[in-house]
């Protein structure tokens, strides 16, 4: 046990180095921040003489990861967001329609006339005026049925149809609402990251939970109102045609029409049809604009199908007005004057410059597919944050000094072996916390605390074990043999049950205690290897030169 | 000279007293399930839901004045206390929190809002250092989450020291973890401290440290029981005890050196999670050897562990070697 062969001592020290090496610019936070902020911007936007100046404050061949400090220690804004994914089916049943109508039009010799009946929102209901024809109606309506491409979803199909009397009843299927639902939330992630890169600060987490939460932590920001602000603004952008216009807010729209308020003449609402002709998932491009008055405006694009959409919905319609809807909203309702072809078209209203720019960053963002409510939010001072991070210093040099005098008053030179372990110790958790990415929360400074406290406990038994073994009248090559051998059943058992219960800290915990999971484990690992290596290792160097008769632990 | 905190060789019988001992354990852990029930705990946001708004001011905190600023917004019950930090005497920081409001399945902004305005007529200084918001359906999840994290983690324990050494140290092992677990909700009720996600970390690190101590205690007891295959299992476990002690006592001071450093100049933000854990490190300690061991003894062991079995638990790991 006493002879370690020279490799073993090299990868030994090797693994002490690295693990320090990595810890290295932790000590530095400030200039390797600088750095890696300014290599960051000399990549997006080209060299100026600051940034290289800032760059070159750290040297690029060093590692240059830091431990990424969690939200209660920098300040900023925590929100934790659930997905109304129901929201979709809807706006999917919804779009079924022309195509249903078109198919059922088709039977109508066998089927008679149809009607869209008012329904639950998730479900289309049609009646046919000649019930015996409802076999050959849902025949058709079937054969407008896609296979859904998913690997749970094989084989089956995205609308289940079925007959209840006289009306054919479309729905989703289960499988179909799976797979709409994982789209909706990737979508939705990927607009809210749009919508937080745009305001451009650093580091934002946007990160799925379970199946239909989205955790959105953007450190720096003033308040999770303004988040809330910036990533809830839906944003949804329809062109609906208008059934009338009424000043009275009380009247009731009819079956499968929508009663919205103008957004500035007060008093002033439209019927819409519910059903839009296009939305503002058909946008290509949005932008500020003026209009003819010199008037700020946006100017607007469509894709190809929302141009033909557009294109053929105007074209049909000369004469008539229709509404231009943004979030529930009507901002005018032009008559259409002629046919629009190439899908491009301009929405003017009461702007300011600064309103038409802020709507044309909503509109290109694209709006959120569903409603988002939100379950949890902080907000977390950068004051506070720091005064954590400075009494968390504190508290940790304290605990250490007392750690390192007791244990060198305890057990004399041995304690200094422990000591200069647990150095290394706390120098590799920061090596593994920054190489790893794992964000250290407060009460992960609380863990690396408690580490330092619980790290010594290896060194405890194998040291008491010696004692012992000295005791019994060993000598002292011996006795320290003896002692890390006897020793080692009680370190490997402590430490695993201490191990287990951090792991399920880490599996069920969320955010803050997660962070205390993984300084804890880090910690357990960490001080079983120095104290089964490192502190050997210089034991045996110091047994080597000093070849001591007696020993005293 | 070195400096011990236990003598040198020690033969204290603590089973003399294990009736009284026992005995209060228990006492104190039905007084414990009494005051959860009575009293109950000072649960946080995390688990009941609603707002907490720490606010920091310039002048010195009129808890009353806030109070009634707030009182006319009709928010139900709304607790101010004023935040003491011995180590920042002058600092005026205050936490204000506020139960869910009715119907709100979400949280609601405008109410964080309306609370920040009406503090700001009182004390225009007033600047709020954290809000945080826990809307009804998190915090019921969170609940469950929690108690089942306890739990499994007991579970596991259960189970892996049933395979290391011998059911009746897994049992032993677990009634010491129960103890604490119930005596530091105990002392919580009694004295009404906060209770939040955070001091579940703290009491899933009690499970920890006891468990250690527990386990370390238990590896000598199984190591004894080979070597003197004679002695009483009373006296068994007494040597090994006695052998362990000074160990369990560096330990145990390391630990309390260190979180002592942490509640002192910690902050305020994280004074009850370290509470909960000094309470457990002494609890703990404590019970490793007047519960686990009490409960051994009750049980009995088996003590045929000469036969050479080379899966014999303990030996999986005894040649791990540098």
């Amino acid at each position: 046990m006493l002879n370690i062969p020279l490799w073993k001592r090299i990868m030994i020290w090797g693994a002490c180095a690295l693990g320090l090496l990595f810890a290295l610019p932790n000590a530095f936070y400030t200039r390797v921040e600088g750095h890696n902020d300014a290599v960051a911007k000399i990549e997006a936007l080209g060299e100026t003489p600051e940034l290289v100046a800032s760059k070159g404050a750290w040297p690029g061949w060093m590692p240059s990861s830091l431990v990424n400090l969690g939200l209660d220690l920098r300040g900023g804004a925590h929100l934790l967001a659930e997905v109304q994914v129901e929201d979709v089916y809807e706006a999917r049943i919804d779009a079924m329609w022309p195509e249903v109508r078109d198919a059922l039009r088709a039977e109508r010799d066998t089927i008679g006339t149809i009607r869209r009946q008012d329904s639950a929102l998730d479900e289309l209901r049609v009646r046919i005026s000649q019930p015996e024809g409802m076999q050959s109606a849902l025949t058709a309506v079937r054969a407008l049925a896609r296979p859904i491409v998913s690997l749970s979803g094989v084989g089956e199909n995205d609308i289940e149809v079925s007959a209840d009397g006289d009306e054919l009843i479309v729905v989703l299927s289960e499988a179909e609402k799976l797979a709409t639902d994982e789209r909706t939330i990737r979508q939705s992630l990927e607009i809210i990251r749009r919508r937080v890169d745009e305001v451009g600060t650093r580091e934002p987490t946007i990160q799925r939970q379970g199946s239909d939460r989205i955790l959105i932590q953007v450190p720096g920001l003033g308040s999770a109102e303004e988040l809330k602000a910036l990533i809830g603004t839906t944003a949804q952008l329809t062109f609906n045609p208008v059934v009338s216009r009424t000043g009275d807010d009380t009247v009731n729209p009819g079956a499968r029409n929508v009663l919205l308020p103008s957004l500035d003449d007060e008093g002033v609402f439209y019927i819409l049809e519910r059903t839009p002709v296009v939305t503002g998932e058909d946008l290509t491009n949005a932008q500020p604009s003026f209009d003819q008055n010199g008037r700020p405006a946006v100017s607007f694009q469509f894709n190809v199908s929302g141009a033909r959409k557009f294109g053929d919905y105007t074209a049909e319609n000369i004469g008539s007005p229709f509404a231009i809807v943004l979030d529930e909203e009507v901002i005018s309702a032009p008559v259409i004057q002629d046919h629009i072809p190439g899908g491009s078209g301009i929405i003017t209203g009461n702007f300011s410059v600064e309103e038409s720019t802020e709507l044309a960053v909503l509109l290109r963002a694209g709006a959120l597919p569903a409603e988002l409510t939100f379950l949890e939010e902080r907000t977390i001072g950068p004051e506070l944050g720091a005064d954590s991070i400075e009494a968390g210093k504190i508290a940790c040099i304290v605990a250490f000094a007392a750690v390192l005098i007791f244990m060198g008053l305890s057990y004399g030179l041995f304690g200094i072996a422990a000591n200069i372990a647990l150095i290394v110790n706390v120098g590799l958790i920061f090596g593994l916390l920054s190489s790893i990415g794992v964000t250290l929360t407060l009460p992960g400074i609380a863990g690396i605390v408690l580490t330092i406290g619980m790290a010594v406990d290896a060194n405890v038994l194998i040291f008491e074990r010696i004692r012992e073994e000295l005791k019994a009248g060993r000598g002292p090559a011996r006795s320290i043999e003896l002692g890390y051998e006897k020793a080692l059943s009680a370190i490997i058992d402590a430490n695993i049950t201490t191990l287990i219960t951090a792991v399920i800290l880490l599996v069920m915990g969320s955010g803050p205690v997660q962070g205390f999971a993984w300084t804890l484990m880090f910690g357990i690992i960490t001080s079983v290897f120095t104290a089964i290596f490192v502190t050997r290792l210089i034991i045996v160097l110091w047994l080597e030169r000093a070849r001591p008769k007696t020993l005293e632990v | 000279m070195r400096l011990k905190l236990v003598p040198e060789e020690t033969s204290w019988d603590f089973f003399k007293l294990s009736k009284v001992t026992f005995g209060a354990s228990m006492l104190a852990m039905v007084a414990s399930v009494i005051l959860f029930f009575v009293m109950g705990l000072n649960f946080g946001i995390d688990f009941r839901g609603g707002t907490t708004i720490r606010t920091s001011a310039e002048q010195s905190v009129d808890v009353g004045a806030y109070r009634d600023a707030l009182s006319p917004l009709g928010l139900g019950d709304i607790s101010i206390t004023e935040v003491f930090d011995p180590t920042k005497p002058d600092q005026n920081v205050t936490q204000i929190r506020i139960e869910a409001q009715q119907g709100d399945e979400s949280v609601a902004g405008e109410t964080v809002n309306a609370v920040k305005s009406a503090l700001q007529t009182v004390d225009p200084s007033v600047d709020f250092q954290e809000v945080t918001s826990v809307g009804p359906k998190v915090s019921g999840e969170l609940i469950q989450t929690a108690v089942l994290a306890v739990v499994a983690a007991i579970f596991t324990v259960l189970v892996y020291i049933w395979l290391r050494f011998e059911w009746q140290f897994s049992v032993g092992a677990v009634a010491a973890l129960v103890h604490d677990i119930v005596l530091t909700i105990g002392i919580f009720s009694l004295l009404q401290i906060k209770f939040d996600l955070a001091i579940i970390a703290a009491l899933l690190t009690i499970v920890g440290y006891s468990l250690n101590d527990t386990v370390v205690v238990f590896d000598r007891v199984r190591e004894n029981l080979r070597r003197y295959k004679k002695l009483e299992l009373k006296d068994v476990l007494n040597l090994s005890i006695n052998e362990t002690l000074s160990r369990t006592v560096m330990t145990s001071v390391t630990t309390l050196l260190a979180l002592i450093a942490l509640i002192v100049l910690g902050g305020d933000v994280i004074r009850g999670f370290v509470f909960a854990m000094i309470l457990g490190v002494v609890i703990g300690t404590y019970s490793s050897v007047f519960v686990a061991s009490n409960v051994l003894l009750m049980l009995g062991v088996k003590r045929d562990w000469s036969r050479p079995d080379p899966n014999a638990a303990g030996t999986q790991f005894a040649d791990v070697d540098a």
